[in-house]
């Protein structure tokens, strides 16, 4: 099977009549729906374009006008190569996805806790079918974001996680998804996550590639985060620079729970990262986290939406960014407080770091409040390297190019410690020293 | 141990040294005095090698090497300190990760090898406690949130793990009560030895009671135009800089 899409809105629509002939979710009558609506709505939408307010910072141009395919290829990967995506010193549950399908050989979900369900969509299909047919879907706007739409069109796999009430998953939950040997392809990852109350999970979604290819890696992670329990998600964005990375990650979360979102993009060549919780219980916390390091003309947008919809609840906003070249970067950061939701405390900051003249970073920040009783604030500042600073540390005897590298480590070092997974902190961290010490210029 | 030289420096384009000369032996304290505006800062921050002060004449040599050939931390390796006189903060570096760093940069460029993280720890917590500073400024991001005083402390405490041969304190009594002010000295004044030399620069002579100088020098538009024993600085105390800036525009 593959399937070819083109800049004409009627290649997908002529490629989802060709999608639903093999289509394994066909079965499930509530996606069958699922997707008619969303290609109905993707054909009226079309993709973005700057004329969208919400994208008006981000020209998707290479995407809407680009070739890309759906097609069967095998996953011919090896379990050394996996190893090279793995972090040193963490035990997780591995779940690997090759071009976007779940590879059972590859993964590692032994000793899964009692009533715990660890696995992939196409898996859940047959052994979690009634939660699937319930929970898909279920908090997803595909009504006006395109790529929602196209995500639920034809989505193929992705991580299914059920904790039920009062279970404690101890071990992280690392999702890794390769692209292989796979140039133009067009992939839907869709992960689902449904949290009973008083849970604990950590999750980490990491997209990486074994080439330089252009591709077009399109996720959306559905999340419900039941009463009183914590999240701790991860996103992990280190696609090939060539590749474009769209993904959106829908948080619901009930009363007094609690996530932590960890967005590091370092890879593609256009990113466009959409977190957007919704406080739907009262006494509810999420703390947004994110560090952006683009170079080259890498593009990378992030695109928040905190909505409060209940009272008591807490919400903080870091973005980091670091950007290089003629790179650029985006943040956008909405906050929506709704009617009744008093004693909201919403703050946002986002800090920019510019190490070239020519890199450019739009921030934006946008309040819509509804009520009297809130407190919210937000700030951005976008700066480059302190000169003073720099000569304060060659003064005490540290040679220019390492007083540098500390001075970004100190910048990205506050995204980087609001994270609790300290050897994925670890290696994260080296991997931003790496990035600026492979700097052309000093 | 210093030789200065007929020494021109240029700030944007403006001559601010115009022809300074002087000689430091080693172990003595030599402490340079003069109005706002003299130069004084400037000098400081020239011998530290801030590349936005350009030597246009004369020379610096610092045990037989020519300073102003380099690099601000090969100065710093050399052992020439400057204790700032505002410090810089630095958000998200910790105290500890900045000082470990430089002792052991310093440590490589002598040959020497790098200290282990107890060691320097064990290091670190006996000076701190010698300058009465709290545990946990070792482990806050360098001088930020810090009040004039642990600025002032941090650097003498920065001073006291590098051990260099040459300590330039700019300004270290500004900002600082009585209590901190003897501490601060204190701990200046434990490090005095035979070695090591320090250059002093104070508007004020309150600091030259506690760390004494063996000679004084008073820097007015560029130059030095004056030279002397401690006793120069109390006279200057008592009379100020007029009388002095008279006898040199006159």
């Amino acid at each position: 099977m593959s399937i070819e899409f083109n800049s004409q809105i009627e290649s997908y629509l002529n490629g989802f009549e060709e999608f639903k002939k093999n289509d394994h979710f066909n079965e499930i009558d509530e996606i069958a729906e699922l997707r008619k609506n969303a290609i109905g709505k993707f054909a009226e939408l079309g993709f973005p374009s700057l004329r969208d307010e919400d994208w008006r910072f981000t020209n998707i141009n290479p995407i809407s006008k680009g070739n890309f395919r759906i097609n069967g290829i095998g996953n011919g990967i090896d379990t050394d190569t996996i190893k090279t995506f793995i972090f040193n010193e963490l035990d997780t549950y591995l779940l690997v996805f090759v071009n976007g399908k779940f590879v059972n050989e590859l993964s590692d979900i032994n000793d899964i806790p009692d009533g715990v369900t660890i696995s992939s969509l196409s898996v859940a299909k047959d052994e979690s079918r009634e939660l699937l047919s319930e929970n898909i879907g279920k908090f997803l706007n595909f009504e006006t974001e395109a790529f929602n739409a196209l995500n639920t069109s034809f989505f193929e796999d992705g991580l299914f996680i059920h904790v039920p009430d009062s279970v404690t998953v101890s071990k992280p939950v690392h999702a890794l998804y390769i692209t292989h040997d796979d140039e133009n392809s067009l992939a839907n990852p869709r992960n689902l996550i449904i949290m009973g109350s008083n849970s604990n999970l950590k999750v980490i979604e990491h997209y990486v590639s074994t080439s330089n290819d252009a591709y077009l890696s399109n996720v959306v992670s559905e999340v419900y985060v039941g009463e009183n329990s914590e999240l701790e998600h991860y996103l992990l964005e280190f696609e090939s620079k060539k590749a474009f990375n769209i993904s959106t990650l829908r948080v619901q979360q009930e009363k007094y729970s609690n996530i932590k979102s960890h967005s590091i993009l370092f890879g593609g060549a256009i990113v466009r990262n959409n977190v957007h919780p919704v406080l739907a219980g009262e006494g509810g916390n999420s703390l947004i986290n994110g560090l952006y390091m683009s170079n080259g003309r890498q593009h990378m947008d992030n695109f928040m939406r905190v909505e409060h919809a209940s009272p008591h609840c807490d919400s903080r906003q870091i973005y980091n960014g670091v950007l290089d070249d003629s790179s650029r970067g985006v943040f956008h950061g909405r906050i929506i407080v709704h009617e009744g939701a008093v004693k909201t405390d919403a703050k946002q900051t986002n800090r920019n770091l510019l190490l070239s003249d020519t890199a450019q970073i739009d921030t934006k920040p946008q309040l819509e409040i509804y009520n009297d009783d809130v407190k919210c604030t937000h700030g951005a500042t976008i700066g480059q390297m302190d000169e003073n600073a720099i000569f304060y540390l060659q003064s005490r005897g540290i040679p220019k190019k390492e007083a540098k590298t500390i001075m970004v480590k100190g910048f990205t070092g506050e995204s980087f410690s609001n994270m609790t997974l300290e050897p994925l902190r670890n290696y994260l961290e080296k991997l931003a020293d790496d990035w600026f010490l492979s700097r052309k210029e000093g | 141990m210093l030789e200065i030289r007929d020494l021109h420096v240029e700030v944007e384009g403006k001559e601010i040294l115009k022809g300074l000369n002087l000689t430091i032996n080693k172990g003595e304290i030599h402490s340079i005095m003069g109005p706002n505006g003299s130069g004084k800062s400037t000098l400081a921050q020239v011998l530290a090698g801030r590349d936005s002060y350009e030597v246009t004449k004369g020379e610096i040599i610092f045990a037989g090497k020519d300073l102003t050939e380099l690099e601000p931390e090969e100065r710093a390796c050399e052992g020439v300190f400057l204790a700032f006189q505002y410090p810089i903060e630095i958000p998200g570096v910790a105290n500890t990760y900045l000082l470990r760093e430089a002792l052991n940069s310093i440590r490589k460029y002598n040959g020497q090898k790098p200290l282990k993280h107890v060691e320097f720890g064990k290091l670190a917590r006996e000076k701190m406690k010698n300058l009465e500073m709290e545990d946990d400024l070792l482990k806050r991001s360098v001088n930020e949130g810090f009040s004039g005083g642990e600025k002032k402390r941090n650097e003498i405490f920065q001073m006291q793990i590098l051990e260099p041969k040459l300590c330039i304190l700019d300004e270290t009594d500004s900002g600082l009560d009585i209590d901190a002010l003897k501490i601060v000295s204190d701990g200046v004044n434990s490090m005095k030895s035979p070695e090591r030399s320090f250059l002093v620069i104070t508007h004020y002579q309150r600091l030259l009671n506690y760390i004494v100088p063996d000679y004084v020098h008073v820097l007015v538009n560029g130059k030095i135009v004056k030279s002397g024993g401690k006793e120069l600085a109390l006279e200057l105390e008592e009379k100020g800089y007029g009388w002095i800036e008279e006898g040199v525009s006159a």
